[in-house]
C-alpha cells in the first residue's frame, strides 16, 4: 500500500467516525443549497435570509435552553404556551393598561422566570416526571393566554418594542449599503472562530488528543468561513444586522460557554448522565435540575416577547405547537433522549434546518400537510442516523 | 482460607460418586475472532453429564464468549471448531435453537420482568395456553410445582419485583426447569447475593445435579467453585489453560489462581508496613431509620474509629447494614432521622449533605460503581474532576488544560490501563473502572476513605492493584474503612475489623485475633 491511498484511508476513516458531527453541518449547508436551486435563487435573497432570522430567532433561542433540560434528563412541553402566554401578557400590558416597555419587559421576563420556577420545583422536589408537569403547564398556560385576550389579537404595539426583533444594526460607518459595520462583525467572527479552532488544535497536539487531520481542519473552517461572510454579505446590502441575530448568536455564545466550559455546564452534563452518580459526587442534582427550568422559562419568556414583537401582535395562536419544534431542533441537534449528550451548536444548526425546510418550502408553496410529513420524516431520520451510527461503533 | 460458611446444616462436602465418563458437552478447538483481537483460541471444554463444572477465569478471559459461542448467540460459523453436544454435532443458530435442546443461561443481569407475577414470568414467552388463551390453573399448578422444586416458599402470583435478588434467581432456576434443562448456565450466580441466600443457590445445583441436571458455572468466588464443582476449566487470555477434576486431586485456591493469572500468587495481599497514628475519623452514636419504614431501626448506636495510616473493616452480612452505615455518613445519602457525632481530626464535622461531607475530608467509594460511581458515558478525564470541579476551575469556569494534567496524574499513578484519558469509561474493564473512581475520591484529598466493596467483580490481577493502592494511601496517613463481603480480603488487609449484624457492631476483632470463624461466630451467636 503505498503512502496516499493510507493517508486517504485515514481521513474516510476519521470522516466516519465523526459522521455525527460534520454530517449536521453538511445536512444544513446541502439543504440550503437545494432550497437555493429548487427556489430559482429566493432562499438566498438578502431580504429571505434576514427573514429566515427573523422567523426562526425564538425556536433558536427556546432550543438553547431545552437542551439543557433535555441533557438534564428532562423535557419541557410547556414552552410553546408560556411563549404565547408572555406574549398575550405583554400585550395586555402595553396596550390594554398602556404600560411602558421599560416596565413590561422586565415584568414579562420575571414572569417567565416564575413559571420555569414553579414547574421546576414540582420536577426537581417532588420528582413529577416532567413530562406529567410541562404537558400539565401547556394547558394551563394556553388556556390563560386564551382568557388573557379574550380570543382577541390585541396590538400594534410601540416602536420601541417592535424593536427587539424588528430593527437594524445601524451602519457606523455611514457608508449604508453595503453595511459596513455588518462586514466588519461578519470579519471579525471569522477571525474569532478560526483562532479558538487553532487553539483547541494547539491544546489538543499538547496532550496528544486524536485531531482531525489538518487538511479536514483548513476544509472545514474554509466553508464555515465562506458560507458565514456569504451570509453576511447578502445582509449587508440589505438592511444590516437585524437585532435579533445578534441577540440569538451573544445567548448562543453565552450557552455554549456555560455548556462546554464551566462547571455548572459540567454538572448539568453529569446529572443527565447518571443522576445518582452525580448526587455522590457532591452535585446538588434536585437544585440543578431547578435551575434548567428556571432558566427555559427566562428564555421562553424571551422568545415570546420577541415573537409578539415581530408580528406586532399577540394572538391567541401564537406559540401552538411550538414546543414540537423546539424539541425536534434539540434532537436533530444530536441530543439524547436519555439525557447526558448533546451541545449547543447542535441545537442551533438543528434549529436552523427545521427553519431552512420551513421557509423554503413555504417559498415552494408546499402545502402545510407535506410540510408536517416531511419535517417528521427528517427528525426521524436524523435520530435514525444517531442510533444507526452507535450501534456500528458499538 | 476458603472454608465453606455456613450457617447450620448445609450440605456436606460433595460425596465423591463413581464420576459417570460420558461426556454431555465437548467444545473442540473453539476459535473466535472478532476484528483485530482473537477472543478465543483453539478453548477445549469437556462436561460430562450430571456433573457441575466450573469455568474460572479473570475478568476478559473468554469465559462469556464461549458461553455465547454455546448458546448460539454467535451463531454457528461465525466461530471455528466444533460443538458435541449429546454425541452429535451441534450448529446451533440462535439461542433459541440451544434453549430447543435444553441449554440454558442465566445471566449475572437477571431476565425477569418485576412487574409480572412468577407465574407469568416463569411461562413467559412460553404460555400454556391454547389457541392463545392462557390456561391460569394449568399454569399455577405448574409454577406451584416448580417452585416446589428450587426450593422457593412464595405464592405463584407474587410480584417478581417484591422479591429479593436471592429469590429472584431462584425464579429464573425455576424458568430454566421448565424449558426441560439438560444443561444449566449460570453466569457469576451468587455474585449479588448474601451468603445465606448462595448457599441456599449452591445447595440447589447440589440438589439439581442429583437429580441429573448438567450444569457450568461461571464464578470469581473460589471457595464456592471448591465447594460445588466437580472439574473445574481455567480460561486464561482466549485459552484454556487447564482442566481440573475433583475427583482425581483436591482442587486448592491457589491452583486455581495460578493458572487464572499464571503465576504464583503466595502473597494475594501486598505487605503493608502497620502504623497507626492519631485518630482521625471518629463516629458515635449513630443512628439510622429506615427512609420509607419509619419504625424500622436500620443503624443501632455505632461507634467507630479509624487511625491515620489504619485499614479498619467492617465485616457482616449482606443486609447487615454496612452500606446503609457508610451511605448515611456520607452526606446522608440514606436513611432518614440520622442522630450521631461524626468526628474528623478530632473536630465535629458537618455531614449533612454529600458536598459538606466531602469538604470535611470524607470520601465513599461506592458498592456499585456502574450505577452510582460513574458517568459511563463520559471520559475518564470528566470522571476523574467530577467531584472536585473547583480544583480545576477559576470562578466557575474549567481549565481544560489542568484538568488533562490531572487526569493524566492519576492514569500514570493508579496505571490504569487506557490509550487516553479522553476514553470512557463505559470502555474500560471493571478494574480500570474501580481505578477511575478512586482517582475521582483521591483528586477531593479525602483524610478518610470508606471503601464499600472496593474489589467486587474485578479480576485477581486488578484486585492486587487495588490492594496495593490501599495500602499506598495508608502509608499516606490517610485513615481506611473498608466493607467487604469477602472476609479473606479483610482478613488479610485490616488492621481491625468490625463485626455487624442487623445494624449493630457486634465486636471488634484485632488482625491477630480475626479469623473467618470468629467473625461468623459474633454474627450467628448475637
Amino acid at each position: 500500500m503505498n503512502q496516499s491511498t493510507a493517508k486517504a484511508e485515514g481521513i474516510g476513516a476519521y470522516l466516519l467516525k465523526h459522521m455525527r458531527e460534520y454530517g449536521l453541518l453538511f445536512a444544513l449547508i446541502a439543504i440550503m443549497v437545494f432550497f437555493q436551486i429548487v427556489t430559482e435563487g429566493t432562499l438566498l435573497k438578502p431580504v429571505n435570509i434576514t427573514n429566515l432570522f427573523l422567523q426562526n430567532s425564538y425556536i433558536i433561542i427556546m432550543a438553547l435552553g431545552m437542551l439543557m433540560v433535555i441533557v438534564a434528563g428532562h423535557i419541557d412541553l410547556s414552552v410553546g404556551s408560556v411563549m404565547g402566554f408572555v406574549g398575550a401578557l405583554a400585550a395586555v400590558m402595553m396596550v390594554s393598561w398602556g404600560l411602558s416597555v421599560w416596565i413590561t419587559v422586565p415584568a414579562c421576563i420575571l414572569v417567565g422566570v416564575a413559571i420555569g420556577a414553579a414547574q421546576g420545583y414540582f420536577v426537581a422536589f417532588w420528582k413529577i416526571p416532567s413530562f406529567i408537569v410541562t404537558l400539565a403547564g401547556m394547558l394551563v398556560f394556553r388556556g390563560l393566554s386564551l382568557w388573557l385576550l379574550a380570543g382577541q389579537s390585541i396590538g400594534p404595539f410601540p416602536k420601541e418594542f417592535q424593536a427587539l426583533s424588528t430593527g437594524f444594526i445601524p451602519d457606523f460607518f455611514g457608508v449604508g449599503k453595503p453595511n459596513v459595520t455588518a462586514l466588519a462583525a461578519g470579519v471579525i467572527a471569522v477571525a474569532v472562530l478560526i483562532w479558538m479552532g487553532l487553539k483547541t488544535r494547539a491544546r489538543n497536539a499538547q496532550y496528544g488528543i486524536e485531531d482531525e487531520p489538518t487538511a479536514f481542519f483548513v476544509i472545514r473552517n474554509g466553508i464555515i468561513a465562506a458560507a458565514l461572510m456569504f451570509v453576511i454579505w447578502k445582509l449587508s446590502g440589505f438592511r444590516g444586522l437585524p437585532n435579533v441575530l445578534i441577540s440569538m448568536v451573544v445567548l448562543t455564545v453565552i450557552y455554549a460557554f456555560i455548556t462546554e466550559s464551566t462547571t455548572l455546564g459540567r454538572r448539568i452534563y453529569a446529572l443527565g448522565g447518571n443522576e445518582k452518580a452525580a448526587k455522590l459526587s457532591g452535585i446538588k442534582t434536585d437544585r440543578l435540575t431547578f435551575l434548567t427550568f428556571v432558566n427555559m422559562g427566562f428564555l421562553a419568556a424571551l422568545a415570546g416577547l420577541i415573537f409578539a414583537a415581530r408580528l406586532n401582535t399577540a394572538t391567541p395562536k401564537a406559540g401552538f405547537a411550538v414546543e414540537l419544534d423546539v424539541i425536534a431542533a434539540v434532537f436533530i441537534g444530536g441530543a439524547s433522549a436519555s439525557g447526558g449528550t448533546g451541545r449547543v451548536i447542535g441545537a442551533v444548526v438543528g434549529a436552523f434546518i427545521m427553519g431552512v425546510m420551513n421557509n423554503g418550502m413555504s417559498i415552494l408553496g408546499i402545502g402545510i400537510d407535506y410540510q408536517q410529513v416531511i419535517k417528521g420524516l427528517v427528525l426521524l431520520a436524523a435520530v435514525f442516523f444517531d442510533v444507526y451510527n452507535k450501534r456500528k461503533q458499538g | 482460607m476458603g472454608r465453606p460458611l455456613r450457617k447450620g446444616g448445609g450440605h456436606p462436602f460433595p460425596i465423591t460418586t463413581e464420576p459417570r465418563m460420558t461426556a454431555l458437552l465437548e467444545m473442540r478447538s473453539i476459535t473466535k475472532t472478532f476484528p483485530g483481537v482473537k477472543a478465543l483460541d483453539q478453548v477445549n471444554l469437556l462436561v460430562r453429564k450430571g456433573e457441575i463444572h466450573a469455568i474460572c477465569g479473570e475478568n476478559g478471559a473468554g469465559k462469556s464468549t464461549l458461553m455465547k459461542v454455546l448458546s448460539g448467540v454467535y451463531p454457528a460459523g461465525s466461530y471455528e471448531g466444533d460443538i458435541l453436544y449429546d454425541g452429535a454435532v451441534a450448529q446451533f443458530r440462535s439461542i433459541r435453537d440451544s434453549e430447543a435442546k435444553g441449554i440454558i443461561i442465566i445471566h449475572q443481569e437477571l431476565a425477569l420482568v418485576p412487574l409480572l407475577s412468577i407465574a407469568e414470568n416463569l411461562f413467559l414467552g412460553n404460555e400454556r395456553a391454547q389457541g392463545g388463551v392462557i390456561n391460569w390453573p394449568e399454569t399455577f399448578r405448574q409454577t406451584e410445582a416448580l417452585l416446589k422444586k428450587v426450593g422457593l416458599n412464595e405464592a405463584p402470583g407474587t410480584q417478581v419485583g417484591k422479591l429479593g435478588v436471592g429469590k429472584q434467581q431462584l425464579v429464573e432456576i425455576a424458568k430454566a426447569l421448565s424449558k426441560d434443562v439438560r444443561l444449566l448456565i449460570l453466569d457469576e450466580p451468587t455474585a449479588a447475593l448474601s451468603e445465606s441466600d448462595s448457599q441456599a443457590l449452591l445447595d440447589l445445583l447440589l440438589e439439581l445435579k442429583a437429580q441429573g441436571v448438567t450444569s457450568i458455572i461461571i464464578s470469581h468466588k473460589l471457595n464456592e467453585v471448591r465447594r460445588v464443582a466437580d472439574s473445574v476449566t481455567v480460561i486464561r487470555d482466549g485459552t484454556t489453560v487447564s482442566t481440573l477434576n475433583a475427583h482425581a486431586e483436591p482442587i486448592t485456591e491457589d491452583r486455581i489462581v495460578r493458572d487464572m493469572v499464571g503465576r504464583d500468587m503466595a502473597h494475594r495481599y501486598p505487605e503493608r508496613a502497620r502504623r497507626a497514628g492519631e485518630v482521625v475519623f471518629e463516629v458515635s452514636g449513630w443512628n439510622v431509620w429506615h427512609p420509607e419504614h419509619a419504625e424500622r431501626q436500620i443503624i443501632r448506636d455505632i461507634g467507630l474509629t479509624a487511625r491515620a495510616g489504619e485499614v479498619v473493616g467492617i465485616a457482616g452480612l449482606m443486609g447487615s447494614g454496612r452500606t446503609e452505615l457508610a451511605m448515611s455518613i456520607f452526606g446522608r445519602s440514606y436513611g432518614r432521622n440520622i442522630s450521631g457525632e461524626v468526628k474528623v481530626h478530632g473536630k465535629r464535622a458537618d455531614v449533612s449533605d454529600v458536598s459538606r461531607a466531602i469538604a470535611a475530608g470524607i470520601a465513599y467509594v461506592t458498592e456499585d460503581r456502574k450505577s452510582l460511581g460513574l458517568i459511563l458515558e463520559e471520559t475518564i478525564q470528566r470522571n476523574t474532576t467530577l467531584a472536585n470541579l473547583p480544583a480545576v476551575a477559576t470562578s466557575g469556569v474549567i481549565n481544560e488544560a489542568r484538568e488533562t494534567e490531572v487526569a493524566e496524574k492519576y492514569r500514570a499513578a493508579m496505571r490504569i490501563r487506557t490509550p487516553s484519558v479522553f476514553q470512557k469509561v463505559v470502555n474500560l474493564s471493571g478494574g480500570n473502572q474501580q481505578k477511575v473512581v478512586l482517582s475521582k475520591w483521591l483528586f477531593t484529598e479525602p483524610e478518610v476513605l470508606i471503601l464499600d466493596e472496593p474489589t467486587r467483580g474485578i479480576d485477581v490481577g486488578a484486585k492486587y492493584e487495588i490492594y496495593s493502592i490501599i495500602n499506598d494511601l495508608s502509608a499516606q496517613g490517610k485513615a481506611v474503612v473498608m466493607i467487604s463481603s469477602e472476609m479473606p480480603e479483610l482478613l488479610g488487609m485490616c488492621d481491625r475489623i468490625y463485626v455487624m449484624n442487623e445494624g449493630a457492631f457486634v465486636g471488634e476483632l484485632s488482625a491477630a485475633e480475626a479469623t473467618q470463624e470468629r467473625i461468623m461466630s459474633l454474627i450467628v451467636t448475637e
